[in-house]
């Protein structure tokens, strides 16, 4: 029935673009009616009925039309490890799944610890031309976790953030160190939460864990670190993001630390809010992750932390992985699995399907919530705004063929997934950079 | 252990002891095997599992092909699955994998054409162990049903002690495992178990113990203080043997660590069955290679 046909970059600059009889949601403006879009000259013109004509008129009959979505954690693997994912393919991946803007993590070869870096990761991302991509820099020098990186100077060079992702910050005078310094430039600290003494171990601890024989990582190493940032978030009042959060525990730690009015924000991931520890037994390691899965009890809190807004943003971690590594026995294999191409529709399997909550919201935690974490005036439809919008298709079945992802990378679990919902045109600054046809 | 139901436990307990026969003979040969390629692929060292299979390979008539890692291209970093792939194009009918990491040969079973026998996979199963070990059990008790065995030591790292408790519990046994807490972990419960931490506590109900082998290499990593602590409180001696039931069986996978986790006197003693393990290990092998060859021609003609 539907016949799908990618391009990428592959129109030619349009200025001009009607969105016709779609259904707007717009939660940073509150709005959700069915109308239309005006797009001129890179920015959103108006929202609202229009017998205007445009060069491009585009029907989103029956469909959603909102501000780009934003993933504020992507692992692009460049520089350094250019075989699994660069910056463009990233971007690629991104406009595919319907996202308009990823923020690149740090963890490169080398790490992404000083301006030179930081304005290297914008250079690629504006020469690639499809999302926008924005760096977070390293907490740590090396992201060794021993001295602070120069953080000044990449906020400067266009930093929106700094994370040591992959590992937390062991040291707590460093914590509190970097929490006082990125307090001061007004950027949040988006930390990894694992006590590093407590991660011997490859997949949720539990009865499962014992069963396979293999270590097991205990929710208690996350709520350790993330108690203990709390305390100094206390202290230092700077925004602080707790990434991937993975189990009941620290949802109810974020819960409180929001009641309080500490300044804490937090993502999940869509393999966190579906596949639980179970999904292990088959020694498969499209689902070792880092945090890992964890159990139906975990997902369910993630799920009303999504609804309740505790977690503010839904974030990929799309985290590109070589076949010949993934291959490795399930303890050697590297942590990790991507889904940029299809988060939509898993959001929606996860969210939606399950009435956790509705479309509005699920909307919110993909636009307003992530652009309030990196401080960028995306994520809105208001009039003058940057014309960076998405089209979603919410009744649209569809099979997951990692084969045809944009990511140079497979290790992806959900490949021959239904999936409920889809993307269907993803526009950047004005410009057409994803559209598929029916 | 896991895959396998309680009836085909018990199947392939009464195949061994039909070949427990075979080793009494003069030539003692039969031809079940013959024609066909097992390969034992060991990338962990191994002593009794690799020889008994290679024996019980050679008793069926079986051509054998052994691999160690030690002296391979592995030292040149081949990964697990090219080496299989590779020796596979040769011409291998059953591989035997022995493998240093859980689920090593389930993640191969499931890219290779041959058949595949799990020797022992990290601290996830040795199956082949367990079926020995009750084998042993029901010869000198003549049943499993209703008998009470503890096993002792290292559990949280152990894949004979779970191979044990699934085989073990399926026929109707009650196990206890027996260490601190820092080696056994609390959820192993929901194997169908139960734990206690103190050994004396156990010694006057069991039928059977089964010693588990203490790793040194492990002492540095906070998970027991020393050696010398490790034996005073879970030692197997003699004084403790006066304790037991009078025909209690005494166990030990091997190999044996002589006067930590079990004293010289216990382990040649009268109640110790450990050789019988090893003799028993021989039959119980012949029937797992017999009855998985058997399967793969069936699923051969059916294709």
């Amino acid at each position: 029935m539907f016949r799908s046909d990618y391009a990428h970059g592959a129109y030619e600059s349009m200025n001009d673009i009607l969105i016709r009889n779609g259904r707007v949601i717009d939660p940073a403006n509150g709005r959700d009616e069915l109308t239309d879009v005006a797009i001129n000259r890179g920015r959103i013109a108006r929202v609202g009925r229009s017998r205007a004509s445009a060069h491009l008129v585009i029907d989103a009959d029956g469909l959603i039309v909102c501000p780009g979505l934003i993933d504020i954690h992507v692992h692009c693997r460049e520089p350094g490890h250019e075989e699994e994912e660069t910056i463009a393919s990233a971007a690629a991946a991104a406009v595919g799944g319907g996202f308009t803007t990823i923020v690149a993590m740090p963890n490169t070869h080398p790490p992404m610890d000083n301006d030179t870096q930081i304005q290297y990761v914008l250079e690629r991302g504006g020469r690639a031309g499809l999302a926008r991509v924005f760096p977070v820099g390293c907490i740590t020098k090396g992201r060794e976790g021993k001295e602070l990186a120069e953080m000044g100077m990449m906020v400067a060079a266009g930093a929106v953030g700094f994370s040591d992702d992959g590992e937390g910050v062991a040291s707590s005078l460093t914590m509190q160190r970097a929490l006082q310094y990125a307090g001061m430039l007004g950027v949040p600290i988006l930390q990894h939460c694992q006590d590093p003494d407590l991660m011997g171990g490859v997949m949720n601890s539990g009865a499962i864990a014992v069963r396979l024989g293999l270590g097991g990582i205990s929710f208690t190493g996350e709520q350790i670190m993330l108690r203990r940032d709390l305390e100094m978030v206390e202290k230092t009042h700077a925004p602080y993001h707790v990434q991937h959060i993975s189990c009941a525990g620290s949802v109810e730690l974020l819960r409180a630390a929001k009641a309080a009015g500490l300044p804490v924000t937090a993502e999940a991931t869509p393999h966190h809010l579906l596949l639980s520890e179970a999904a292990c037994a088959t020694y498969d390691s499209n689902y070792k992750m880092n945090p890992p899965l964890r159990t139906a009890r975990d997902i369910e809190a993630l799920r009303k932390g999504v609804a309740d807004g505790t977690i503010d943003c839904l974030a990929t971690d799309h985290s590109p992985h070589a076949s010949e590594e993934k291959e490795l026995e399930f303890a050697l294999a590297p942590f990790g699995v991507i889904s940029l191409d299809c988060a939509v529709g898993l959001y929606a399997k996860a969210i939606i399907q399950t009435n956790t909550c509705d479309w509005p919201t699920l909307i919110e935690r993909m636009t307003a919530g992530p652009a309030k974490v990196i401080r960028k005036p995306l994520g809105t439809l208001s009039p003058d705004s940057p014309a960076d919008v998405t089209i979603i298709d919410p009744s649209r079945t569809w099979t997951v063929r990692t084969s045809e992802f944009c990511s140079l990378s497979r290790n992806c679990p959900y490949d021959g997934w239904k999936l409920p919902a889809r993307a269907v045109c993803t526009i950047v600054g004005g410009q057409v950079k994803h559209r598929l046809t029916s | 252990m896991d895959e396998l139901s309680g009836g085909e436990i018990l199947h392939i307990l009464n195949t061994a002891g039909s070949f427990e026969e075979v080793s009494t003979r003069s030539i003692k040969k039969v031809p079940a095997l013959r024609g066909k390629v097992v390969a034992l692929l060991f990338f962990e060292d191994s002593t009794r599992t690799r020889m008994s299979f290679e024996l019980a390979a050679s008793r069926l008539s079986a051509d054998t092909l052994l691999f160690s890692a030690k002296g391979s291209s592995v030292t040149k970093g081949e990964t697990t699955l090219d080496t299989a792939r590779n020796i596979e194009a040769m011409g291998v009918d059953c591989f035997v994998i022995r493998h240093p990491q859980s689920g090593s040969p389930h993640q191969l079973a499931r890219k290779l054409k041959a058949s595949v026998i799990n020797a022992g996979d990290g601290q996830h199963e040795h199956p082949t162990q367990a079926l020995l070990d009750i084998y042993t059990i029901r010869k000198r008790l003549g049943r499993i049903e209703g008998l009470k065995v503890a096993l002792v030591g290292d559990i949280a790292h152990s894949r004979v002690a779970r191979s044990n408790i699934i085989g073990l519990t399926k026929l109707g046994a009650s196990v206890v495992v027996v260490g601190p807490p820092t080696l056994v972990p609390a959820a192993i419960t929901s194997m169908g178990c139960q734990i206690s931490p103190c050994l004396d506590d156990v010694l006057g109900e069991v039928d059977v113990i089964n010693m588990l082998r203490i790793q040194f290499e492990r002492f540095s990593s906070n998970l027991f203080p020393s050696v010398r602590e490790y034996s005073r409180l879970y030692g197997l001696n003699a004084s403790r043997l006066r304790k037991c039931r009078k025909d209690v069986l005494i166990m030990h996978p091997g190999p044996i660590n002589r006067g930590i986790e079990i004293t010289s006197d216990v382990a040649d003693g009268a109640n110790s069955c450990i050789l019988d393990q090893v003799t028993n290990g021989l039959a119980v092998r012949m029937a797992v290679l017999y009855l998985t060859n058997q399967a793969k021609n069936r699923a051969e003609v059916q294709e």
